[in-house]
């Protein structure tokens, strides 16, 4: 008992290599600068009285842009923008692909026809070109965009959980629960959504990633965010205009590159420390 | 509490799994069920409590002290199962949550259907492991599956099965997984709780020799239907059916 609970405590061995702490640590950093931006930027992102196009220098780390605003105060405020949202994106497809998919995968029948044909449908167009599509004829504002990236993430989500679900609903254990008189709901969230948390936690992860891209990738293309906003796709679209300084589109698409970076370093790390197997079986092949 | 299986069928996908059986439990008797694999006594099993894999027709009557639970609605069939008629699988690696405490598993059910607080659950929770023989109840109760051994995992599913005194045990296989000396413990438990609480069991087996330790009356099964039926003594003696015949002479050591 003394010495299970001692193992417990020391953090896992995927957690100590060099790219887990790596990620960590940049993930981590971008949330302290999300929560403590206006306590960290030199600047009112929004105001526009400095020099224009200034280079980086002393005076502003990441420069100017073409319209005299400091790149790097404007960098930190998008942290606010764009991670929070990114965030909520993935949370909310989630649980919206989540719930799908397992009821999909627990009842079977006409519900998992009906979900499924409904994810096939989102699948069987280009992701990007399918958010364009929605952004668009939602009208271009980032809820929209973010309403247009949960239409094209959910259906992963859906997939994989009813998967897991369909799964677990053979084994006995879950059986036996229905056959102690659990209703079916109540087997569901008791018997069956615990033990697939795992895996979805790890896709939800290197999902953020892939999310943020995304949602970037609407703004760059004007669909997401408004020009003043700070949004890193927003920036490094206007820094396309003033392609000579290089600074301007640089410093934010190096924002998307690191928070990209990290939360897919922790998604792998994640994966090797929740499925120890798997992470065994990849040693073993590489050796 | 008595429950009559009569002319269950069960089909899935057009294939014909059961073709009519028929079964009757009497309170205080180990009814053993037996036939090789894919013969349908698992289905026999799971059928009687409305549990079958999607796309599975049945037919016939179930019945409990006048209620059919093949007609029954889930919602009335979700009081049942576990409270009047519970089920033991084969494999107790795998017919317990592997993320919930014992005391979880044992206690969640009887919460749900007999309504009581966590400390009576608890406390009734800690008499039931006493009672399938678990030593050190206390410390059991928050310990997870996968620290026990097989033999005390399927005492343990057994006392879960127990919880809410159900009038009817369904043990499908359950010393099939265990090895031979553990089996003859887990078989005389279940026969001093049919005796002391008035329990009706359906064992499932493939093992005559597990058949012969305990039941009271055996039934063969065959191709899903029952091919034989009658006291113990009689059938494993003088069997009638040349099938029961022919799976007595595969028992090895026991060629007349």
């Amino acid at each position: 008992m003394s010495r299970l609970s001692r193992r417990r405590r020391r953090l896992p061995e995927a957690w100590r290599r060099p790219l887990a702490v790596v990620g960590g640590v940049i993930a981590l950093t971008w949330l302290i600068v999300a929560v403590a931006a206006p306590l960290l930027a030199p600047y009112d992102p929004l105001a526009q009285e400095l020099p224009r196009l200034a280079p980086p220098g002393p005076d502003h780390w990441f420069g100017t842009d073409q319209l005299g605003r400091d790149i790097f105060s404007r960098v930190l405020y998008g942290a606010r923008v764009s991670i929070p949202l990114t965030l909520l994106l993935v949370v909310l497809s989630v649980l919206i692909g989540g719930l799908l998919g397992a009821c999909a995968g627990y009842f079977g029948r006409w519900v998992d026809e009906t979900v499924m044909r409904f994810a096939d449908l989102v699948f069987a167009f280009p992701t990007v070109i399918l958010a364009m599509v929605v952004a668009a004829a939602l009208g271009a504002s980032l809820t929209n965009a973010v309403l247009a990236v949960l239409v094209v993430a959910w259906p992963s989500y859906a997939r994989v959980t009813r998967g897991l679900v369909m799964g677990m609903r053979e084994r006995e254990f879950v059986l036996s629960g229905r056959l102690l008189g659990f209703s079916a709901w109540r087997s569901l969230r008791l018997d069956v959504l615990p033990n697939v948390t795992g895996p979805i936690l790890v896709l939800a992860t290197l999902d953020i990633g892939t999310a943020l891209l995304l949602l970037s990738g609407l703004s760059f293309l004007g669909l997401g965010a408004k020009p003043p906003s700070p949004e890193w796709g927003a920036m490094v679209s206007s820094g396309v205009e003033v392609f000579d300084s290089w600074w301007v589109a640089t410093f934010p698409g190096l924002a998307i590159l690191t928070v990209v970076l990290a939360f897919n370093f922790l998604g792998d790390t994640l994966r090797d420390a929740l499925d120890p197997r798997t992470a065994r079986a990849i040693k073993v092949r590489a050796l | 509490m008595t429950l009559t299986i009569s002319n269950l069928q069960v089909s899935i996908g057009g294939a014909k799994i059961l073709r009519g059986v028929d079964l009757a439990l009497q309170p205080g008797k180990v009814h053993g069920l037996a036939g090789e694999s894919g013969s349908g006594k698992t289905m026999t099993g799971l059928a009687t409590l409305g549990l079958l894999p999607h796309g599975a027709t049945t037919s016939g009557r179930v019945d409990l002290a006048g209620r059919d639970l093949l007609t029954m609605p889930v919602r009335e069939l979700n009081q049942v199962r576990g409270k009047e008629v519970a089920m033991v699988f084969q494999d107790p690696a795998t017919s317990l949550h592997p993320m919930l405490t014992v005391g979880r598993q044992l206690t969640e059910h009887m919460r749900h259907h007999l309504r009581l607080d966590k400390a009576t659950a608890r406390a009734k929770a800690f008499e039931l492991l006493g009672k399938v023989r678990i030593p050190g109840a206390e410390a059991a109760l928050k310990r997870y599956p996968h620290q026990f051994s097989g033999g005390m995992r399927q005492r343990i599913a057994i006392a879960v099965a127990l919880a809410c005194s159900p009038k009817v045990l369904i043990a499908d296989e359950p010393t099939t997984a265990l090895d031979v000396t553990v089996q003859a413990g887990v078989l005389r438990l279940l026969r001093s709780l049919c005796d002391d609480l008035g329990l009706a069991v359906l064992l499932v087996t493939h093992d005559l020799g597990v058949m012969s330790a305990v039941a009271d009356e055996v039934s063969v099964m065959k191709d899903g239907l029952v091919v034989e039926t009658g006291p113990r003594e009689r059938v494993l003696r003088t069997p009638s059916h040349a099938y029961t015949r022919s799976l007595l002479d595969a028992l090895p050591g026991e060629t007349a």
